[in-house]
């Protein structure tokens, strides 16, 4: 009968309320009693076998039931903002139910004395949890808050996660385990990765900007510098950085005094940059593009200096579509300095490649994850700078 | 006020403006106009340096204008132009400030500036003050972009077709605030349009433009009674040339003081052409007329309709 509704839709099937919600709750209980949820290893190099969700739990986990049923429920209701509100906590307490039954089951299984044995996040949680996370995200969408409202709500989800973390919870966990064995590597890596995309900002910024002006002002340069810059962005990365080390190993021969090197941070930034150029340019220029004309043109009648214009009028304007090139570019960029590592220039991206290389699935989880939760971070940061400069507008 | 000497402007090949000689007296209400590519637009921008002129002499208060900084000269003259131009990212009131701004006054006598001209143009300044452009009607935008014109008190008004986008009735009251304001003010007004009515219901003197070229210049009554040529009266519109002339005269310029009516008082402010559209309603040769306060002073006759403007 629900499967014939959900095909049907339309007034006939006025119980059925959330067919978003029934969607996303349906492929989460495939994925829970179809893929493994946890994978458990005698150690770190052998692949292990798979745990059911179905396996693990037991009448003694009934309390995850509550939120479960609270998740069923919200779709035959009538929508209401407190429907969406019970849809946000729930998934939220399942999410983390679920994180702390992981942890839990990991603790278990390596018992109370250092182990060689290792529990692993399998196929089935990474799904499950990814799902819960588009509930709550649907559901705080409908509620219709705004964008601080809502980051600050996506944070509140992710809360108890963070207090299983730091409470010692999850620490039998492979990842976890990776985690300890590897703390300094770890923050190290997280610091230089900073450092690469920092680095690679500036000299975009200082580049991009100017040279977005200066084709907002003529039509022949625009045409000819966004060629180029598509044509660099058409070279695959690992092309580019190979490229560059030729000539940065020549001109390190030539001046030798200077601390230039064929690998490492010198071309992983350079090459970074001239990714990141198209969207800077390309933000800079169709940001002071779509100033209205009228506002200019009155501008110089009332008498303003070029400067003025250019300071009090254009830039302004232009800012909302200059600060999303650089939300757009800053997430490239935290994503691309992972390849980086190949060319020796560290960060999380030599985590990953490492883990790669032994085959440890746990080890590039840990290069990745930090990489997704700092672009995330990031592009809500400038999310909520961008719609704090557009204040008055519509 | 403004002299312009046998000014010249081409792009490229294109003479947009050709040999205009036109002298400007302090408190007139010149109008230019013309079709479209007539270069009245141009003649416009040419006089505050939007528009560089290659030919000729542009003299303001008897110097020649490339003689100041084109910031200085633009901020002495109000500029508005069609699309208003308001600047989406500031306040009604910053935006009326801008040139008061640029010329560094102190904020109390900016803030009180402002208050005036909300006033002068019939916006609440509580209400209006702190809206955003977005936040207007077009008619109200327009408001705001005369006032702006007009924060600095400068020595004249240029306005490109201020009132070209909005819908008749918010454009008729508007070039009635606007008419208001030049009376009070007295102040000097270049303004450019393409509507004909405009022209005649605001203008102290009519500059008709063709292909860069003065045309005929003169009162809108000279125009429309002695057009220069075929151009000039098609322009102004052949069949309705004498509604236009009717519509230039007040009831109280034909009224025969002291006369008898039947009938409902008209106002002696009334425009002769809307009296014979009355005369026709009513299927009457008379008409009472009575003055501002209400009291009839004497009548207005059809056939006095006929006769010659004074």
């Amino acid at each position: 009968m629900a499967a014939l509704a959900l095909t049907q839709g339309g007034p006939g099937a006025a119980w059925f309320h959330n067919r978003v919600l029934a969607a996303l709750l349906v492929a989460a209980l495939c994925a829970a009693l179809g893929l493994a949820f946890l994978s458990v290893a005698p150690n770190r190099l052998v692949s292990g076998t798979g745990l059911g969700l179905r396996e693990l739990l037991s009448p003694a986990h009934a309390l995850l039931g509550l939120p479960f049923a609270g998740l069923v429920v919200a779709i035959f209701v009538r929508p209401s903002r407190a429907v969406h509100a019970t849809v946000v906590v729930s998934a939220a307490l399942l999410l983390a139910g679920l994180v702390w039954l992981a942890g839990a089951e990991a603790a278990r299984h390596s018992g109370a004395l250092p182990t060689l044995t290792r529990v692993s996040l399998g196929g089935g949680f990474w799904a499950v949890a990814l799902l819960l996370w588009l509930m709550a995200a649907d559901a705080l969408q409908r509620l219709g808050l705004s964008l601080a409202q809502r980051t600050l709500a996506h944070v509140a989800v992710l809360l108890p996660l963070f207090l299983l973390l730091g409470a010692g919870a999850l620490d039998q966990l492979s990842l976890l385990k990776e985690y300890a064995n590897r703390d300094d590597v770890f923050r190290a890596a997280g610091l230089r990765h900073v450092q690469i995309v920092a680095a690679t900002l500036l000299p975009s910024l200082l580049i991009g900007v100017p040279l977005g002006v200066a084709a907002s002002r003529s039509e022949r340069l625009a045409t000819t510098l966004f060629a180029a810059l598509n044509v660099i962005q058409t070279v695959p990365s690992i092309a580019l950085f190979a490229l560059l080390i030729a000539p940065l190993s020549g001109l390190a021969a030539a001046l030798p005094g200077w601390g230039i090197r064929g690998i490492g941070l010198l071309p992983a930034v350079i090459a970074l940059t001239l990714y990141a150029l198209l969207p800077i340019v390309h933000g800079t220029a169709s940001g002071l593009r779509q100033v209205p004309v009228a506002a200019v043109a009155a501008a110089t009648g009332m008498g303003m200096t070029a400067r003025q214009v250019f300071w009090r009028v254009e830039v302004p304007l232009a800012l909302p579509v200059l600060l999303s090139g650089l939300r757009v570019t800053t997430v490239q960029v935290i994503g691309l300095a992972v390849v980086a590592a190949l060319i020796g220039a560290g960060g999380f991206g030599a985590l990953v490649f490492q883990g790669l290389a032994s085959s440890a699935l746990d080890l590039v989880m840990l290069g990745v994850l930090p990489v997704v939760a700092l672009a995330i971070v990031v592009d809500a940061g400038l999310a909520l700078a961008t719609a704090a400069l557009e204040g008055p507008q519509p | 006020m403004i002299e312009l000497q046998a000014v010249g402007k081409a792009f490229g090949t294109t003479q947009a403006v050709d040999e205009v000689s036109l002298t400007i007296e302090r408190g007139e209400f010149v109008v230019l106009i013309g079709p479209s590519g007539s270069g009245k637009s141009t003649l416009l921008k040419m006089i505050n340096r939007l528009v560089e002129h290659d030919r000729g002499k542009i003299l303001f208060k008897g110097e020649e204008i490339r003689s100041f900084r084109p910031e200085d000269i633009r901020r002495r003259m109000g500029y508005a132009i069609q699309s208003t131009g308001l600047f989406p990212h500031w306040s009604v009131a910053r935006n009326i400030a801008t040139v008061p701004e640029l010329l560094g006054w102190p904020a109390a006598r900016i803030a009180a500036r402002v208050d005036e001209l909300l006033a002068l143009l019939g916006l609440d300044p509580q209400a209006y003050r702190g809206r955003y452009p977005h936040q207007l009607s077009g008619g109200q935008q327009q408001r705001v972009g005369v006032a702006r014109a007009l924060a600095a008190d400068p020595e004249a008004l240029l306005m490109d077709e201020p009132f070209g986008a909005l819908d008749p009735i918010t454009r008729q009251t508007l070039q009635g605030e606007l008419a208001r304001i030049h009376r009070a003010s007295g102040k000097t007004i270049v303004l450019v349009t393409h509507d004909i009515d405009e022209a005649l219901r605001l203008a102290t003197r009519i500059v008709l433009l063709d292909h860069g070229r003065i045309v005929q210049a003169g009162t809108p009554a000279q125009l429309l009674a002695q057009p220069a040529n075929d151009f000039v009266s098609d322009f102004i519109g052949r069949s309705d040339l004498g509604l236009k002339l009717l519509g230039l005269q007040t009831v109280a310029e034909r009224v025969r003081a002291g006369e008898p009516a039947e009938g409902a008082a008209i106002a002696a402010t009334m425009s002769l052409r809307e009296a014979l559209s009355l005369f026709v309603e009513r299927h009457v040769e008379r008409l009472p007329v009575a003055d501002a306060q209400g009291r009839v002073v004497g009548a207005l006759h059809f056939a006095d309709l006929l006769a010659r403007p004074p």
